[in-house]
């Protein structure tokens, strides 16, 4: 075990966070992604802008195993994960989160949390209940209070707005040890408040959290990465630091002009 | 709603309450006061044809209730798996095996069979969950009607009594409403337990959203054919108690009118806690027992097809959903109250 540990260390010295080879996904006749080859480091925060149909959600999909890429290579920390399972990728430290709720709706926030806790862990089935001082009930504490969710513990989830639900998937991204995060969208239909509320949790992650963020809002992107990456047509189209895209008129051309939502 | 942190109290009413007692609350102990007490005052009609009938039929509802309320799987084969023990209890019987082995091999056979039918039935949802456990029930019921050696065919079998134990005549009914409420009501407290372990969460969790509990890295299979053998013990021990209240079986105790009649009574009552099914068993055993004073004894099934329609119209969660409702209108009309009061 510690073997292995140290071993995955020294590589993570080197290698990247994140690479991506010639990273293609089609299904059937349509290309959905083509020929994509990124690179994030470790501790890295990059957003991934483009249209509707840009590839960006599919792009997700290729790199947490959701939908394994059809051509191309996937590294995560040096080690290659193109044709692992979801779970084994989870393992491994990779999280995401996901565009639409998929929250268990019944439950209340924090037994999502302690579901999410659970799931990294080694025991996952068990039939007796589980004392305060269990260490999965821990560290579902710590990640209802890194998402802002602390007094809303015992609530339904059915029964929350719809930024909470953002937040508790966020939350629920938190756990185990990841490093690295996919945040599919976080702020679509957040009002302004509940968009401050965001960017305030994304900037209070730990610094060794890595995460790439798809956003169609500017103003919350480029404040919370540090470089960005353009996607137009299923293929990277530019990628920069946050002033050179804002300023870019091809990047500008294609995004303003594209009539996204 | 059950939550892996459930507590009694405030951490300071109750500091160290056993984990295993949190949620109990003091009505629950009035109600286990009345239930004791119930048959002291009614007749043995009361006790046993009213109460411990519910009691029994409220127990395999239970089994149901664990599946549809908390893993979203509508099973049709739970009085299958009743039916089965109940046979398997006759049959050890006839052979003059020892009462504790009898009773271990009915419910643990019951017990394997239900794993099977959730084996079976796990990969399926929805309809065809129904369709596939409606079609184990109805190949039971055939099995029993044409099988002469071991399930001695349309006769079935009659003079079915508990054991002697203890020199308790347990047929008698103050012996038997008490040994069937004993043992529905530690199945109940076992089911309100189960609800609050990790298992019965991540069973909450798969009825919600299978996919991503699969992505969180449970497994999902595991934890469905694991419910149906909780369900199965439960069904088991209810199909036991049945036949010895019956004191027979046959091929019409375990047809599509019974098998169906286990999942009106638990819809009727609410699939949304486990105390439904014992509310709808009541409903319903009340209703077949009186509504014949009203009405021809042919015309039972228009009239809880009536009560059955009427409940869920007004209330998709049965008659707990009502109660909700009920709660909600009352605060309603408290707060308009004190509203008008200013």
């Amino acid at each position: 075990m510690s073997a292995v540990a140290s071993a995955g260390f020294t590589e993570t010295v080197a290698a990247h966070a994140l690479e991506l080879q010639g990273v293609s996904r089609s299904f059937g006749a349509l290309v959905a992604l083509n020929d994509v080859t990124m690179k994030v480091q470790a501790g890295e925060r990059r957003a991934v802008f483009g249209a509707n149909g840009a590839g960006k959600t599919t792009l997700f999909n290729a790199i947490t195993g959701d939908f394994p890429p059809t051509a191309g290579r996937i590294r995560f920390f040096g080690e290659d994960v193109t044709k692992m399972p979801p779970q084994e990728r989870i393992r491994r430290g990779l999280r995401r989160t996901y565009q639409s709720s998929l929250l268990f709706k019944g439950l209340t926030v924090f037994d999502n949390l302690y579901l999410a806790a659970r799931g990294v862990g080694s025991k996952r089935f068990s039939m007796r209940r589980p004392g305060d001082d269990d260490a999965t009930i821990e560290a579902a504490h710590r990640m209802m209070h890194a998402a802002h969710l602390d007094r809303l513990e015992k609530t339904p989830v059915s029964d929350l707005a719809h930024g909470q639900q953002r937040q508790l998937e966020i939350g629920m991204a938190l756990a185990g040890a990841p490093r690295m995060i996919l945040f599919d969208e976080p702020a679509a239909g957040l009002s302004p408040a509940e968009r401050r509320e965001l960017v305030e949790i994304l900037r209070a992650l730990p610094e060794h959290i890595g995460y790439v963020i798809i956003e169609h809002d500017l103003d919350v992107a480029l404040r919370v990465v540090e470089y960005c990456t353009v996607m137009h047509n299923g293929a990277v189209f530019k990628e920069g630091t946050p002033d050179e895209i804002e300023s870019d008129p091809d990047v500008q051309q294609i995004y303003l002009g594209g009539g996204h939502g | 709603m059950a939550s892996i942190t459930d507590k009694t109290e405030d951490k300071k009413a109750a500091p160290v309450l056993p984990v295993w007692l949190r949620g109990v609350r003091w009505y629950h102990a009035v109600v286990a006061v009345l239930l004791v007490i119930y048959p002291l005052i009614a007749t043995g009609f009361w006790t046993v044809q009213i109460g411990a009938q519910s009691l029994i039929l409220g127990l395999i509802g239970l089994s149901l209730m664990l599946l549809a309320g908390y893993g979203g799987m509508v099973s049709l084969s739970q009085l299958t798996v009743a039916g089965l023990a109940g046979y398997l209890v006759a049959i050890f019987g006839n052979a003059e095996w020892p009462a504790w082995l009898m009773l271990v091999g009915a419910v643990s056979l019951a017990t394997v069979a239900a794993v099977l039918i959730g084996w079976i039935s796990a990969r399926t949802s929805g309809i065809y969950t129904i369709m596939i456990t409606l079609a184990i029930s109805v190949a039971f019921y055939y099995l029993v009607l044409q099988n002469d050696p071991i399930f001695n065919s349309f006769n079935g079998f009659s003079g079915v009594r508990p054991p002697e134990v203890f020199g308790v005549d347990w047929r008698a009914p103050l012996p038997f409403f008490y040994l069937t409420l004993g043992v529905v009501g530690l199945c109940y407290l076992f089911v309100l337990y189960l609800s609050r372990t990790p298992f019965g969460l991540a069973l909450q969790a798969v009825r919600d959203n299978p996919r991503r509990m699969a992505s969180l890295g449970f497994n999902v299979t595991a934890h469905r054919v694991a419910a149906h053998g909780v369900a199965g013990v439960l069904a088991g021990i209810g199909g036991v108690l049945l036949v010895w209240q019956n004191g027979q079986i046959s091929p019409g105790s375990v047809g599509i009118g019974p098998v169906i009649d286990i999942l009106i009574l638990t819809v009727l009552g609410g699939l949304a806690h486990p105390v439904g099914p014992f509310i709808g068993a009541v409903i319903f055993i009340l209703m077949e027992n009186f509504a014949i004073d009203l009405i021809d004894r042919e015309r039972f099934n228009t009239v809880i097809g009536a009560v059955f329609l009427v409940i869920v119209l007004f209330s998709p969660d049965g008659v707990l959903g009502l109660w909700g409702k009920l709660k909600s209108w009352l605060a309603r009309q408290s707060a308009r109250n004190r509203v008008d009061q200013w």
